[in-house]
């Protein structure tokens, strides 16, 4: 008997792309807010960016309905959290948790590629980056969805900063001020933009401080 | 027919996934995971893993030697054809005498690293001793091999320093445990295995084991398209473990072939000191 392929899949790719940047006294998450599905536009104003914690910013692209679930299982983890250590999650405990609940579904991944930014224990900025099955790594700049091909290669371009494994240990402090952040953000999803079908419509950009949250919108290209 | 299905079942308690304090107890039985409902489970698993595609591709070596056991690695990790970071730890520590490496998916390795770490430190409160690293091995290889057919990539050595001396085992995804004195796994290892085989000796140095190490992982990032970035270079003693060091390897190139200066400027420099 020849095996027979399932026609429907559970998965779907709602496209997107999601950047953050880790500064010494601050943290920028970006995401666009187009979501799209096949060659279709679902919406214009769909925003990939959730606060999880007061120093935690989560942003993920690829599907949504997956990215949506996996939200609530962290919020609700949070307020478990907040209930018995009287205290909201650092941005590193945040990670690990984040980590370990993509790999509890392991054999029936989350499809979501996220990037979670904040504001570590000391005030500096970090920015963690997952596979979808829940590796993870802090590094100082990240790119993650349909765009991160193209924005990658830049970002190391304007950010390289020495790998944390060598030794002797050399700093690896991005001198970028947050204006200067903010701006090469701007750039970067504006050339995205032009080279990537699943990304434009609107740029939602969120910097995190000691002192709270701004967020900045900006319009991108809607063809 | 009817698909004999019984090795999905897990014998152990399932954790529940909302309360927090079933998670801790959760770690002194094997973990269960959501599975997916489906008739093809090996051709679902297929198919996901191509989705996720998991970060591999790699080179990693361990060997002992007279003063302990030294452990190298790269540091790349790629999806496809992207590379999907240069900076990724592939040699973790479990616990200040023993180290693991990693080879094969990413999060497979940090999942059950971290999860070995945390049995090695529970018999260490239940016995007031350490674990061996035979026993460490071995918890690590018995987990796997419960889920062995499932996908899971781990291709993982496990080296440390315990009352018996210098051990090392090489554990893998199918469930096996392999004592030796030389091994390397990844992608790259036919590379660091032609070095590092010509230049063994059990009578090293530790420099000159570490500088072994560190050529044998140049060799392979050079040669190999999945392995690059920065050799790191462990050495497993008495003590402990230490970092020796951590080179980029694309300046590891320039350190052992230096390109000699061109003979036009040396003509110059010689009609300037005229």
């Amino acid at each position: 008997m020849t095996k027979q392929h399932a026609n429907w899949s559970p998965y779907d790719n709602n496209g997107g792309t999601c950047v953050a940047i880790a500064g010494s006294d601050y943290c920028v998450i970006a995401a666009d807010t187009r979501m799209s599905t096949g060659y279709s536009i679902l919406s214009r104003d769909y925003s990939k960016i959730h606060k999880l914690a007061d120093k935690a910013v989560l942003s993920s692209s690829g599907f949504q309905a997956d990215v949506k679930a996996l939200q609530k299982v962290l919020k609700s983890r949070h307020l478990v959290y907040q209930h018995q250590h009287n205290k909201q999650m650092s941005c590193p405990a945040m990670a690990q948790l984040l980590s370990n609940t993509l790999y509890f579904k392991r054999f029936f991944p989350y499809y979501a590629f996220n990037v979670l930014g904040g504001l570590d224990e000391e005030g500096k900025g970090c920015v963690f980056t997952y596979d979808a099955v829940g590796s993870y790594e802090k590094v100082g700049y990240s790119a993650q969805g349909s765009g991160s091909t193209l924005i990658m290669p830049f970002l190391d371009n304007q950010l390289k900063s020495p790998s944390p494994l060598l030794l002797p240990a050399q700093d690896a402090i991005t001198p970028l001020s947050e204006p200067e952040a903010v701006d090469l953000v701007k750039t970067v999803f504006a050339s995205a933009t032009e080279r990537d079908i699943y990304t434009g419509d609107k740029l939602e950009i969120m910097i995190l401080k000691a002192d709270g949250i701004r967020t900045e919108v900006m319009e991108l290209r809607k063809d | 027919m009817k698909l004999d299905t019984s090795g999905f079942e897990t014998s152990m308690p399932t954790i529940g996934f909302g309360s927090s304090n079933d998670m801790l107890d959760g770690f002194s039985t094997v973990p269960s995971f959501d599975l997916p409902r489906t008739t093809d489970f090996d051709g679902f698993q297929k198919e996901a893993v191509q989705m996720v595609k998991p970060a591999k591709g790699t080179t990693t070596l361990a060997f002992i030697f007279k003063e302990g056991v030294m452990v190298a690695a790269d540091s790349r990790a790629s999806m496809g054809g992207y590379i999907s970071s240069q900076s990724v730890k592939k040699i973790i520590e479990i616990n200040p005498y023993m180290l693991g490496t990693m080879a094969g998916g990413a999060a497979d390795c940090q999942f059950w690293h971290r999860n070995l770490g945390i049995k090695c430190r529970l018999h260490e409160l239940a016995n007031k001793r350490r674990i061996s690293v035979s026993g460490a091995s071995k918890l690590l290889a018995n987990m796997l091999y419960s889920y062995r057919g499932m996908g899971l990539s781990v291709g993982t050595m496990i080296a440390g320093w315990d009352e018996t001396g210098p051990g090392l085992y090489y554990v893998d995804n199918e469930g096996g445990r392999l004592k030796g004195d030389r091994f390397s796994v990844g992608s790259g290892s036919p590379y660091a295995y032609g070095v590092l085989d010509s230049g063994y000796k059990f009578d090293m140095s530790v420099e000159e084991a570490s500088e072994l190490a560190r050529r044998s992982i140049y060799h392979a990032t050079f040669r190999d398209g999945a392995s690059g970035g920065v050799a790191s270079v462990y050495h497993v003693g008495s003590n402990g473990w230490t970092k020796l060091s951590g080179d980029d390897v694309g300046e590891l190139h320039y350190h052992y072939y230096p390109v000699p200066p061109a003979i036009a400027e040396q003509v110059m420099e010689e009609a300037a000191a005229e």
